[in-house]
Protein backbone atom coordinates (compact mmCIF):
# COMPACT_ATOMS: atom_id res chain seq x y z
CA UNK A 1 0.00 0.00 0.00
CA UNK A 2 3.06 2.62 1.29
CA UNK A 3 4.43 1.48 -2.31
CA UNK A 4 1.52 2.23 -4.13
CA UNK A 5 0.78 5.66 -2.13
CA UNK A 6 4.50 6.76 -2.54
CA UNK A 7 4.41 5.43 -6.69
CA UNK A 8 1.29 7.79 -6.84
CA UNK A 9 2.91 10.76 -5.10
CA UNK A 10 6.07 10.79 -7.06
CA UNK A 11 4.08 10.19 -10.56
CA UNK A 12 1.79 13.71 -9.39
CA UNK A 13 4.59 15.51 -7.88
CA UNK A 14 6.82 15.66 -10.94
CA UNK A 15 3.83 16.36 -13.27
CA UNK A 16 4.40 12.98 -15.04
CA UNK A 17 0.49 12.77 -14.90
CA UNK A 18 -2.29 14.49 -13.93
CA UNK A 19 -4.34 11.77 -12.79
CA UNK A 20 -3.98 8.62 -10.56
CA UNK A 21 -7.06 6.49 -11.35
CA UNK A 22 -6.99 3.75 -8.49
CA UNK A 23 -9.32 2.63 -5.26
CA UNK A 24 -10.26 4.02 -2.34
CA UNK A 25 -12.40 3.30 0.66
CA UNK A 26 -16.16 4.01 -0.25
CA UNK A 27 -19.36 3.92 1.77
CA UNK A 28 -19.58 0.88 4.12
CA UNK A 29 -17.03 -1.71 3.69
CA UNK A 30 -16.24 -1.40 0.19
CA UNK A 31 -13.62 0.17 -2.41
CA UNK A 32 -14.36 2.65 -5.01
CA UNK A 33 -13.15 3.75 -8.27
CA UNK A 34 -10.36 7.01 -7.09
CA UNK A 35 -8.89 9.85 -8.96
CA UNK A 36 -5.95 11.37 -7.18
CA UNK A 37 -5.09 14.14 -8.92
CA UNK A 38 -2.85 16.13 -6.64
CA UNK A 39 0.02 14.06 -3.88
CA UNK A 40 -1.82 14.66 -1.20
CA UNK A 41 -4.70 12.89 -2.63
CA UNK A 42 -2.15 9.97 -3.55
CA UNK A 43 -2.73 9.31 0.14
CA UNK A 44 -6.16 8.08 -0.14
CA UNK A 45 -5.19 4.96 -2.53
CA UNK A 46 -5.56 1.58 -1.45
CA UNK A 47 -5.52 -2.32 -3.06
CA UNK A 48 -6.66 -5.20 -1.40
CA UNK A 49 -9.43 -7.89 -2.48
CA UNK A 50 -12.01 -5.41 -2.28
CA UNK A 51 -10.64 -3.69 -5.40
CA UNK A 52 -12.72 -5.73 -8.09
CA UNK A 53 -13.40 -2.89 -10.37
CA UNK A 54 -11.79 -2.66 -13.91
CA UNK A 55 -10.27 0.61 -14.06
CA UNK A 56 -9.48 0.35 -17.57
CA UNK A 57 -12.75 1.58 -18.21
CA UNK A 58 -11.77 4.63 -17.47
CA UNK A 59 -9.65 4.64 -20.01
CA UNK A 60 -12.10 4.30 -22.90
CA UNK A 61 -12.56 7.22 -25.06
CA UNK A 62 -15.97 8.23 -23.94
CA UNK A 63 -14.78 9.06 -20.35
CA UNK A 64 -14.05 12.92 -21.51
CA UNK A 65 -14.31 13.76 -17.69
CA UNK A 66 -11.56 11.59 -16.53
CA UNK A 67 -9.81 12.37 -19.96
CA UNK A 68 -9.45 16.31 -19.32
CA UNK A 69 -8.15 15.56 -16.30
CA UNK A 70 -4.87 15.02 -17.97
CA UNK A 71 -2.75 12.23 -18.47
CA UNK A 72 -3.46 9.06 -16.43
CA UNK A 73 -1.24 6.73 -14.70
CA UNK A 74 -3.56 3.56 -14.10
CA UNK A 75 -4.11 0.90 -11.36
CA UNK A 76 -4.23 -2.09 -12.90
CA UNK A 77 -4.76 -6.16 -11.94
CA UNK A 78 -3.59 -8.79 -14.76
CA UNK A 79 -7.36 -9.35 -15.87
CA UNK A 80 -8.00 -5.46 -16.12
CA UNK A 81 -4.53 -5.10 -18.35
CA UNK A 82 -6.13 -7.19 -20.87
CA UNK A 83 -8.78 -4.86 -21.31
CA UNK A 84 -6.15 -1.95 -21.77
CA UNK A 85 -4.31 -3.77 -23.79
CA UNK A 86 -7.97 -4.18 -25.74
CA UNK A 87 -8.09 -0.25 -25.93
CA UNK A 88 -4.49 0.08 -27.33
CA UNK A 89 -5.43 -2.52 -30.14
CA UNK A 90 -8.62 -1.38 -30.67
CA UNK A 91 -6.40 2.56 -30.90
CA UNK A 92 -8.75 3.82 -28.63
CA UNK A 93 -5.96 4.64 -26.27
CA UNK A 94 -2.04 5.33 -26.99
CA UNK A 95 0.55 3.17 -25.36
CA UNK A 96 2.41 6.50 -24.56
CA UNK A 97 -0.45 8.04 -23.21
CA UNK A 98 -0.96 5.95 -20.37
CA UNK A 99 1.06 5.22 -17.12
CA UNK A 100 0.44 1.86 -16.50
CA UNK A 101 0.72 0.93 -12.29
CA UNK A 102 0.24 -3.11 -12.34
CA UNK A 103 -0.47 -4.39 -8.44
CA UNK A 104 0.06 -7.63 -7.44
CA UNK A 105 -3.09 -9.04 -7.01
CA UNK A 106 -3.34 -12.63 -5.63
CA UNK A 107 -7.32 -12.93 -6.55
CA UNK A 108 -10.17 -10.21 -5.70
CA UNK A 109 -13.65 -10.75 -3.72
CA UNK A 110 -16.78 -12.00 -5.96
CA UNK A 111 -18.67 -9.92 -3.33
CA UNK A 112 -16.53 -6.75 -2.07
CA UNK A 113 -19.46 -6.14 0.27
CA UNK A 114 -19.53 -9.79 2.10
CA UNK A 115 -16.90 -8.26 4.09
CA UNK A 116 -15.33 -11.74 4.04
CA UNK A 117 -11.57 -12.77 3.40
CA UNK A 118 -10.21 -14.00 0.32
CA UNK A 119 -10.84 -18.04 0.12
CA UNK A 120 -11.54 -20.90 -2.43
CA UNK A 121 -15.12 -20.00 -1.62
CA UNK A 122 -15.22 -16.51 -1.84
CA UNK A 123 -13.31 -15.68 -4.94
CA UNK A 124 -14.20 -14.12 -8.03
CA UNK A 125 -14.35 -16.35 -10.49
CA UNK A 126 -12.32 -14.85 -12.86
CA UNK A 127 -9.47 -15.43 -10.69
CA UNK A 128 -9.26 -18.74 -10.53
CA UNK A 129 -7.52 -19.42 -13.84
CA UNK A 130 -5.41 -16.02 -13.89
CA UNK A 131 -1.70 -16.49 -13.29
CA UNK A 132 -1.32 -13.63 -11.61
CA UNK A 133 1.99 -12.80 -13.00
CA UNK A 134 2.39 -8.94 -13.68
CA UNK A 135 1.31 -7.13 -16.97
CA UNK A 136 4.01 -6.99 -19.48
CA UNK A 137 2.43 -3.99 -20.55
CA UNK A 138 3.31 -2.46 -16.88
CA UNK A 139 5.66 0.88 -16.49
CA UNK A 140 5.59 -0.02 -12.61
CA UNK A 141 4.94 -2.96 -10.46
CA UNK A 142 3.66 -2.75 -7.04
CA UNK A 143 4.16 -5.78 -4.79
CA UNK A 144 5.80 -9.31 -6.11
CA UNK A 145 2.94 -11.49 -8.15
CA UNK A 146 1.82 -14.52 -7.22
CA UNK A 147 -0.63 -16.87 -8.65
CA UNK A 148 -3.73 -17.19 -6.82
CA UNK A 149 -4.43 -21.26 -7.00
CA UNK A 150 -8.14 -20.91 -6.81
CA UNK A 151 -9.62 -24.47 -8.66
CA UNK A 152 -10.77 -24.29 -12.55
CA UNK A 153 -13.87 -21.36 -12.62
CA UNK A 154 -17.06 -22.10 -11.75
CA UNK A 155 -18.94 -20.35 -14.84
CA UNK A 156 -17.15 -23.91 -16.97
CA UNK A 157 -19.33 -26.96 -14.84
CA UNK A 158 -22.04 -24.18 -15.15
CA UNK A 159 -21.53 -24.12 -19.35
CA UNK A 160 -21.21 -27.99 -19.60
CA UNK A 161 -24.51 -28.50 -17.76
CA UNK A 162 -25.74 -25.51 -20.47
CA UNK A 163 -24.14 -27.48 -23.41
CA UNK A 164 -25.94 -30.74 -22.09
CA UNK A 165 -29.49 -29.36 -22.20
CA UNK A 166 -31.55 -29.52 -25.43
CA UNK A 167 -31.56 -26.50 -27.66
CA UNK A 168 -35.15 -26.08 -26.24
CA UNK A 169 -34.17 -26.19 -22.68
CA UNK A 170 -31.63 -23.48 -23.60
CA UNK A 171 -34.08 -21.46 -24.84
CA UNK A 172 -35.99 -21.83 -21.93
CA UNK A 173 -33.22 -21.02 -20.01
CA UNK A 174 -32.29 -17.59 -21.62
CA UNK A 175 -35.92 -17.22 -21.68
CA UNK A 176 -36.01 -17.02 -17.59
CA UNK A 177 -32.93 -15.11 -17.22
CA UNK A 178 -33.59 -12.07 -19.87
CA UNK A 179 -37.20 -12.11 -18.36
CA UNK A 180 -35.15 -10.22 -15.37
CA UNK A 181 -33.79 -7.83 -17.44
CA UNK A 182 -34.80 -4.41 -17.10
CA UNK A 183 -32.50 -2.90 -20.02
CA UNK A 184 -30.88 -0.52 -17.73
CA UNK A 185 -27.43 -1.22 -19.66
CA UNK A 186 -25.35 -1.30 -16.70
CA UNK A 187 -23.57 -4.13 -18.49
CA UNK A 188 -22.82 -1.62 -21.22
CA UNK A 189 -21.55 0.96 -19.02
CA UNK A 190 -19.59 -0.88 -17.16
CA UNK A 191 -17.27 -2.97 -20.10
CA UNK A 192 -13.95 -1.74 -20.77
CA UNK A 193 -14.82 -2.67 -24.57
CA UNK A 194 -17.99 -0.92 -24.99
CA UNK A 195 -16.37 2.22 -26.06
CA UNK A 196 -18.78 3.29 -28.91
CA UNK A 197 -19.65 7.14 -28.88
CA UNK A 198 -23.05 6.29 -29.73
CA UNK A 199 -24.20 2.45 -29.20
CA UNK A 200 -26.07 0.34 -32.00
CA UNK A 201 -28.67 -0.30 -29.35
CA UNK A 202 -29.31 4.04 -28.95
CA UNK A 203 -30.17 4.14 -32.32
CA UNK A 204 -33.75 4.36 -33.38
CA UNK A 205 -33.53 4.66 -37.09
CA UNK A 206 -33.36 1.95 -37.82
CA UNK A 207 -34.19 0.52 -34.41
CA UNK A 208 -32.00 -2.31 -34.84
CA UNK A 209 -32.36 -3.52 -30.54
CA UNK A 210 -35.69 -2.56 -29.51
CA UNK A 211 -35.01 -0.48 -26.35
CA UNK A 212 -38.02 -1.53 -24.10
CA UNK A 213 -37.18 -4.54 -21.54
CA UNK A 214 -39.80 -7.57 -22.94
CA UNK A 215 -38.09 -10.88 -24.31
CA UNK A 216 -37.90 -9.69 -28.00
CA UNK A 217 -36.07 -7.26 -27.06
CA UNK A 218 -33.63 -8.54 -24.69
CA UNK A 219 -32.82 -11.48 -27.10
CA UNK A 220 -31.53 -8.79 -29.72
CA UNK A 221 -29.51 -7.14 -26.80
CA UNK A 222 -27.82 -9.98 -25.55
CA UNK A 223 -27.32 -11.55 -28.43
CA UNK A 224 -25.83 -8.58 -30.52
CA UNK A 225 -23.78 -7.55 -27.38
CA UNK A 226 -22.44 -11.09 -27.22
CA UNK A 227 -21.48 -10.96 -31.12
CA UNK A 228 -20.02 -7.27 -30.51
CA UNK A 229 -17.72 -8.79 -27.88
CA UNK A 230 -16.99 -11.75 -29.22
CA UNK A 231 -13.16 -11.81 -29.54
CA UNK A 232 -12.85 -8.95 -27.95
CA UNK A 233 -13.98 -9.30 -23.72
CA UNK A 234 -11.36 -10.19 -21.62
CA UNK A 235 -13.36 -12.09 -19.13
CA UNK A 236 -13.08 -9.50 -16.56
CA UNK A 237 -16.93 -9.84 -15.98
CA UNK A 238 -17.98 -6.34 -14.28
CA UNK A 239 -21.08 -6.47 -16.55
CA UNK A 240 -21.86 -9.56 -14.19
CA UNK A 241 -21.21 -8.12 -10.96
CA UNK A 242 -22.69 -4.99 -11.67
CA UNK A 243 -25.99 -6.42 -13.39
CA UNK A 244 -28.72 -5.49 -10.84
CA UNK A 245 -31.07 -8.23 -12.52
CA UNK A 246 -28.32 -10.54 -11.95
CA UNK A 247 -28.54 -12.25 -14.92
CA UNK A 248 -25.33 -14.71 -15.59
CA UNK A 249 -23.86 -12.71 -18.04
CA UNK A 250 -20.02 -14.54 -17.86
CA UNK A 251 -22.07 -17.71 -19.11
CA UNK A 252 -22.56 -15.96 -22.50
CA UNK A 253 -19.29 -14.30 -22.55
CA UNK A 254 -17.73 -17.35 -21.17
CA UNK A 255 -19.00 -18.82 -24.14
CA UNK A 256 -18.07 -16.79 -26.90
CA UNK A 257 -14.54 -17.17 -25.06
CA UNK A 258 -14.35 -20.42 -25.95
CA UNK A 259 -15.73 -20.56 -29.41
CA UNK A 260 -13.07 -17.84 -30.74
CA UNK A 261 -10.59 -19.99 -28.73
CA UNK A 262 -11.65 -23.27 -30.14
CA UNK A 263 -11.93 -21.59 -33.45
CA UNK A 264 -9.48 -19.07 -34.14
CA UNK A 265 -7.51 -19.72 -31.48
CA UNK A 266 -7.36 -16.64 -29.95
CA UNK A 267 -7.59 -16.03 -26.12
CA UNK A 268 -7.71 -12.81 -24.24
CA UNK A 269 -4.28 -10.92 -24.05
CA UNK A 270 -2.44 -8.40 -22.52
CA UNK A 271 -0.35 -7.67 -25.32
CA UNK A 272 -2.15 -5.21 -27.58
CA UNK A 273 0.31 -6.04 -30.50
CA UNK A 274 -2.03 -9.48 -30.93
CA UNK A 275 -4.19 -9.05 -33.73
CA UNK A 276 -8.15 -9.09 -32.58
CA UNK A 277 -10.12 -12.12 -34.25
CA UNK A 278 -12.55 -10.23 -35.31
CA UNK A 279 -10.34 -8.15 -37.18
CA UNK A 280 -8.43 -10.69 -38.79
CA UNK A 281 -8.94 -13.56 -40.46
CA UNK A 282 -7.27 -17.07 -42.35
CA UNK A 283 -7.67 -18.41 -45.75
CA UNK A 284 -8.17 -21.83 -44.18
CA UNK A 285 -10.97 -20.85 -41.13
CA UNK A 286 -13.42 -23.80 -41.23
CA UNK A 287 -16.78 -23.23 -42.70
CA UNK A 288 -18.10 -26.74 -42.20
CA UNK A 289 -21.56 -24.50 -41.59
CA UNK A 290 -21.02 -23.15 -44.71
CA UNK A 291 -22.73 -25.01 -47.61
CA UNK B 1 -41.09 -36.98 -60.89
CA UNK B 2 -42.97 -35.61 -64.29
CA UNK B 3 -42.25 -31.65 -64.55
CA UNK B 4 -45.46 -30.57 -64.09
CA UNK B 5 -45.48 -32.25 -60.33
CA UNK B 6 -42.31 -30.94 -59.71
CA UNK B 7 -43.55 -27.48 -60.31
CA UNK B 8 -46.73 -27.73 -58.51
CA UNK B 9 -44.98 -29.03 -55.65
CA UNK B 10 -43.24 -26.06 -55.87
CA UNK B 11 -46.67 -23.53 -55.97
CA UNK B 12 -47.70 -21.76 -53.08
CA UNK B 13 -49.97 -22.85 -50.45
CA UNK B 14 -51.05 -26.24 -51.72
CA UNK B 15 -53.00 -28.00 -50.06
CA UNK B 16 -52.94 -26.00 -46.76
CA UNK B 17 -49.56 -26.55 -45.94
CA UNK B 18 -47.30 -24.31 -43.94
CA UNK B 19 -45.70 -22.01 -46.16
CA UNK B 20 -42.30 -20.77 -44.24
CA UNK B 21 -41.39 -16.91 -45.06
CA UNK B 22 -37.97 -16.96 -45.29
CA UNK B 23 -35.85 -13.85 -45.69
CA UNK B 24 -32.37 -14.09 -47.86
CA UNK B 25 -29.26 -11.83 -47.21
CA UNK B 26 -27.56 -11.90 -50.39
CA UNK B 27 -24.27 -10.01 -51.59
CA UNK B 28 -24.44 -7.99 -54.81
CA UNK B 29 -21.77 -9.84 -56.89
CA UNK B 30 -22.21 -13.09 -56.65
CA UNK B 31 -25.54 -14.49 -54.86
CA UNK B 32 -27.21 -12.17 -56.40
CA UNK B 33 -26.37 -12.69 -59.74
CA UNK B 34 -26.66 -16.50 -59.65
CA UNK B 35 -30.27 -16.16 -58.43
CA UNK B 36 -30.65 -13.61 -61.54
CA UNK B 37 -28.97 -16.74 -63.43
CA UNK B 38 -31.25 -19.20 -61.98
CA UNK B 39 -33.87 -16.77 -62.90
CA UNK B 40 -33.17 -16.26 -66.71
CA UNK B 41 -32.41 -20.46 -66.61
CA UNK B 42 -36.01 -20.82 -65.71
CA UNK B 43 -34.61 -22.74 -62.62
CA UNK B 44 -37.64 -23.76 -60.65
CA UNK B 45 -37.51 -23.47 -57.55
CA UNK B 46 -40.17 -22.38 -54.54
CA UNK B 47 -41.14 -18.46 -54.07
CA UNK B 48 -41.22 -18.41 -50.24
CA UNK B 49 -38.02 -16.57 -50.14
CA UNK B 50 -37.50 -12.57 -49.95
CA UNK B 51 -34.24 -11.46 -51.00
CA UNK B 52 -32.52 -8.26 -49.82
CA UNK B 53 -29.47 -7.29 -51.78
CA UNK B 54 -26.33 -5.94 -50.05
CA UNK B 55 -23.26 -5.49 -51.83
CA UNK B 56 -21.10 -7.88 -50.20
CA UNK B 57 -21.41 -10.77 -47.00
CA UNK B 58 -18.85 -8.27 -45.24
CA UNK B 59 -22.17 -5.88 -45.12
CA UNK B 60 -24.61 -8.66 -43.57
CA UNK B 61 -24.63 -7.97 -39.92
CA UNK B 62 -25.66 -10.55 -37.67
CA UNK B 63 -28.60 -8.15 -36.50
CA UNK B 64 -30.18 -8.13 -39.80
CA UNK B 65 -31.12 -11.99 -38.88
CA UNK B 66 -32.29 -11.16 -35.78
CA UNK B 67 -34.73 -8.62 -36.89
CA UNK B 68 -35.70 -10.61 -39.72
CA UNK B 69 -36.74 -13.11 -37.00
CA UNK B 70 -38.47 -10.38 -34.87
CA UNK B 71 -40.67 -9.66 -38.62
CA UNK B 72 -41.75 -13.15 -38.44
CA UNK B 73 -39.06 -14.82 -40.65
CA UNK B 74 -39.35 -18.56 -39.93
CA UNK B 75 -36.05 -19.33 -41.43
CA UNK B 76 -33.11 -17.29 -43.27
CA UNK B 77 -30.40 -17.05 -45.76
CA UNK B 78 -27.19 -15.81 -45.81
CA UNK B 79 -25.21 -16.45 -48.82
CA UNK B 80 -22.43 -14.56 -50.89
CA UNK B 81 -19.38 -15.13 -52.84
CA UNK B 82 -16.83 -18.02 -52.37
CA UNK B 83 -14.12 -17.49 -50.38
CA UNK B 84 -11.19 -15.44 -52.33
CA UNK B 85 -13.79 -14.83 -55.03
CA UNK B 86 -14.73 -11.87 -53.12
CA UNK B 87 -15.31 -8.22 -54.88
CA UNK B 88 -13.30 -6.36 -52.12
CA UNK B 89 -11.11 -8.85 -52.09
CA UNK B 90 -11.54 -10.23 -47.87
CA UNK B 91 -15.24 -9.23 -47.00
CA UNK B 92 -16.37 -12.78 -47.04
CA UNK B 93 -13.50 -13.84 -45.03
CA UNK B 94 -14.47 -11.55 -42.37
CA UNK B 95 -18.22 -12.41 -42.74
CA UNK B 96 -17.24 -16.29 -42.37
CA UNK B 97 -15.67 -15.51 -39.14
CA UNK B 98 -19.10 -13.55 -38.00
CA UNK B 99 -21.17 -16.36 -39.44
CA UNK B 100 -19.02 -19.05 -37.63
CA UNK B 101 -19.43 -17.10 -34.10
CA UNK B 102 -23.17 -16.50 -34.49
CA UNK B 103 -24.14 -19.77 -35.69
CA UNK B 104 -22.53 -20.91 -32.33
CA UNK B 105 -24.24 -18.15 -30.14
CA UNK B 106 -27.36 -19.22 -31.75
CA UNK B 107 -27.11 -22.84 -30.77
CA UNK B 108 -26.27 -22.08 -27.19
CA UNK B 109 -28.95 -19.48 -26.76
CA UNK B 110 -31.47 -22.44 -28.14
CA UNK B 111 -32.29 -21.10 -31.60
CA UNK B 112 -32.80 -23.89 -34.07
CA UNK B 113 -29.42 -23.50 -36.41
CA UNK B 114 -31.58 -25.32 -39.21
CA UNK B 115 -33.33 -22.19 -39.64
CA UNK B 116 -30.25 -20.14 -40.99
CA UNK B 117 -29.00 -21.42 -44.34
CA UNK B 118 -25.37 -19.81 -45.02
CA UNK B 119 -24.11 -20.62 -48.57
CA UNK B 120 -21.48 -19.73 -51.04
CA UNK B 121 -23.49 -19.24 -54.56
CA UNK B 122 -21.17 -17.98 -57.42
CA UNK B 123 -22.81 -15.94 -60.22
CA UNK B 124 -22.56 -19.02 -61.80
CA UNK B 125 -24.37 -21.24 -59.79
CA UNK B 126 -27.71 -20.31 -60.40
CA UNK B 127 -28.45 -23.75 -59.94
CA UNK B 128 -27.49 -24.50 -57.00
CA UNK B 129 -29.44 -20.88 -55.63
CA UNK B 130 -32.44 -23.13 -56.55
CA UNK B 131 -31.05 -26.03 -54.66
CA UNK B 132 -30.49 -23.70 -51.73
CA UNK B 133 -33.89 -22.38 -51.68
CA UNK B 134 -35.61 -25.72 -52.14
CA UNK B 135 -33.83 -27.30 -49.41
CA UNK B 136 -33.99 -24.47 -46.95
CA UNK B 137 -37.59 -24.11 -47.24
CA UNK B 138 -38.21 -27.36 -47.33
CA UNK B 139 -36.05 -27.86 -44.01
CA UNK B 140 -37.92 -24.99 -42.15
CA UNK B 141 -41.46 -26.30 -43.50
CA UNK B 142 -40.32 -29.46 -41.46
CA UNK B 143 -39.20 -27.38 -38.33
CA UNK B 144 -42.75 -25.27 -38.51
CA UNK B 145 -43.79 -21.78 -38.11
CA UNK B 146 -40.84 -20.02 -35.92
CA UNK B 147 -43.00 -19.61 -33.05
CA UNK B 148 -40.82 -19.56 -29.86
CA UNK B 149 -39.45 -16.48 -31.31
CA UNK B 150 -42.48 -15.07 -32.64
CA UNK B 151 -44.23 -15.06 -29.35
CA UNK B 152 -41.22 -13.35 -27.14
CA UNK B 153 -43.23 -10.16 -27.26
CA UNK B 154 -46.27 -11.59 -25.74
CA UNK B 155 -44.71 -13.93 -23.37
CA UNK B 156 -43.06 -11.11 -21.49
CA UNK B 157 -43.77 -11.76 -17.74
Amino acid sequence: MNELRQLARKLLADKTVGVVIGYEEGQGAVTRPSFATSPEQAEKLVFDARCVQNLASYLSPRRSTVRSLGKPAVVVKACDAKALAGLIREAQVKREDVVVISVACGGVLADPRSGKALSEAMVADRCRDCDGAHTSLADHKVGQAKAPAFGSPKVDARLAELQAMTAPQRFAFFKSVFSECTRCNVCREVCPMCFCARCMADKSEPQWIESSPHLRGNFAWHMLRAMHLAGRCVGCNECERACPAGIPLSLITRKMQKVVSERFGYSPSDDPNVPAPTGAFRLDDAQEFIR
Amino acid sequence: MSTATAIENKSPASAGRFEPRIAAFVCNWCTYTGADLAGTSRVQMMPNVRMVRLPCTGRIDTAFIIKAFERGADGVIVSGCHPGDCHYSEGNYHARRRFAMFKELMNFMGIDERRVTFSWVSASEGRKWGDVVDETIERVRALGPFDDYKTLLEETP
